[in-house]
């Protein structure tokens, strides 16, 4: 019984990108959204992503060097286990968990909202192909500008860090930059980055269909909210084990 | 002309509609009545395909819908306006934008013309320059009707629908209301269904009435007729459930 509504589900998802990756009714249309898009999904998540990333950089370092008192570890592992933590996993699987609260809820209450007013029901008696115009903007928006929120954590989360050193005196700042340095890997960037497009896309495209098929009052259009959070958590976190067996394994 | 042959329409359990024929001419307010959950905001999506009709014709001037492929639907959309229940503005944009919008998204014409274009049905409908800009949270709901409405003939519309278009206002608004989709109604020669359960709607504009009961058509006819219809309970029930209309008839009848 549980398959086969999960089948539903997948099978309802699959038309439903079917036709937001079908060309739109007007391409000057899409160009107006995307950058309104950009700005309410990504320009607007740079503060929380920022000062999320300050912090846990900061901890981090904190908690590695207290829970590895030990005189025989070398002066860079503290900065290193931070740097390593913060680009393989912190700066991409979890600050994609942290998107998809305010990212998710953000567009499943907005579309779920624009459903149960009836005003996607006005765009498709006009003619609009409305899963195209309301949902491709949006994964586009998210897809394409999330290496930006990657790179602002992994840089921020570094100078949390940073600070922790600074203000306490459990490392000096000589050995913290060391550490980051030390055995840098380029491809762990990589790595993060294609990761993330995934997570975005996901996202996006489940929070979407959550909205565009909620079903009835206020009420509701949270429900569909909580469910698109909740559901695109899971499957980004899913997705990131087998992302992470493909490519670091 | 639209006409709806044989439909019916159920959702799971639910039988909606059962075996509904009608026609409805142009240029004339063709009004659907019935108390709330007969069935007709069921049966106006089903004629405009928002919901799928189970089985039956729709002809849109002999076209049969139900036979449309895709494509074909979306060209006879952009003849087809709709106002809905409660208007369904575009949140994100101003009042003159939400009207521009059918026109940037088929029209093909240059900004200037479509401003023009705009500006020309919203001054149709009553309204003021000085609203043009605002919101749609920002006006009153007798005039997010009234943009609604100008949104619905942008494009020149060669059917209209309107699902309870004066529901949730005062008498006086809805009355305007109404006497304007008529007015459009007669000036363009439209094909108009409005969705009523409003008497004085009925009263006023009330060309061609059809009465759904529980989802079966159950009186056809004009509002000249619709106080002399002595075989028909349910009818009688739904016309005269006010004090008003049975002073009316009483006053008719002395
Ligand atoms: N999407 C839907 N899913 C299931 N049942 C529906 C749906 N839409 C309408 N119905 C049912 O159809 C019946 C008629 O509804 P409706 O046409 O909205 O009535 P009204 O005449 O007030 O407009 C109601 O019993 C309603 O519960
Ligand atoms: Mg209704």
């Amino acid at each position: 019984m549980l398959i086969f509504t999960f089948l539903k589900h997948v099978g309802i998802y699959c038309t439903l990108m079917y036709r937001v990756f079908s060309q739109p009714d007007q391409w000057r249309m899409f160009f107006r959204q995307l950058p309104k898009e950009m700005e309410k999904l990504v320009v607007n998540s740079l503060g929380i992503v920022v000062v999320i990333s300050i912090f846990i950089g900061a901890i981090m370092t904190i908690q590695t060097k207290l829970n590895t008192e030990d005189p025989l570890l070398p002066v860079y592992a503290t900065g290193l286990v931070t740097r390593d933590t913060l680009l393989l996993e912190f700066s991409s699987t979890i600050m994609c968990l942290i998107l998809a609260g305010k990212v998710g809820s953000n567009i499943a209450s907005e579309i779920g909202t624009m459903r149960i007013t009836e005003q996607i029901d006005a765009l498709e008696i006009m003619g609009v192909n409305s899963a195209n115009y309301l949902i491709l903007p949006k994964i586009a928006a998210f897809v394409l500008l999330i290496p930006c929120l990657v790179f602002f954590s992994m840089a921020t989360g570094l100078l949390g860090g940073y600070f922790a050193c600074v203000f306490t005196d459990i490392l000096t700042t000589h050995d913290y930059m060391i550490g980051i340095q030390y055995l840098f890997i380029p491809y762990y960037i990589f790595y993060s980055v294609v990761k993330t497009f995934f997570f975005a896309f996901i996202i996006a495209s489940v929070s979407s269909y959550y909205g565009y098929y909620a079903y009835g009052g206020a009420l509701d259009v949270g429900k569909a909210s909580t469910n698109a959070v909740v559901n695109s958590s899971v499957i980004v976190l899913i997705f990131n084990v087998l992302i992470t067996n493909l490519m670091l394994t | 002309m639209i006409e709806v042959q044989r439909v019916n329409k159920s959702f799971d359990e639910i039988h909606v509609l059962k075996d509904l024929s009608a026609r409805f001419d142009s240029g004339k307010m063709n009004l659907i009545i019935g108390q709330s959950g007969s069935g007709k905001t069921v049966l106006m999506k089903s004629i405009i395909g928002l919901h799928q009709a189970d089985s039956g014709k729709i002809l849109y001037d002999g076209r049969n819908f139900m036979q449309m492929r895709f494509n074909e639907i979306k060209e006879l959309r952009k003849e087809v306006g709709m106002l809905f229940q409660g208007s369904a503005l575009f949140d994100s944009l101003s009042v003159l934008e939400n009207v521009m919008f059918p026109l940037e998204m088929f029209s093909g014409m240059t900004n200037r013309e479509m401003i023009a274009r705009a500006k020309f049905c919203l001054i149709r409908v009553n309204l003021k320059e000085q609203s043009f800009n605002l919101s749609p949270s920002e006006i009153s709901g007798g005039m997010q009707k009234r943009v609604a409405i100008a949104r619905a003939i942008a494009l020149n519309p060669k059917y209209l629908f309107c699902d309870e278009p004066n529901s949730g206002l005062d008498p006086i608004t809805a009355l305007v209301i109404d006497k304007l989709i008529q007015e459009i109604t007669a000036e363009y020669n439209i094909t108009t269904i409005v969705n009523t359960h409003d008497m004085n709607s009925v009263m006023e504009v009330g060309d061609h009435i059809l009465f759904i009961d529980k989802g079966v058509k159950a009186w056809e006819g004009s509002r000249n007729e619709i106080f002399d219809v002595s075989d028909n309970d349910a009818l009688n029930e739904f016309v005269f459930a006010s004090e008003l209309f049975k002073k009316v008839k009483y006053a008719l009848h002395k």
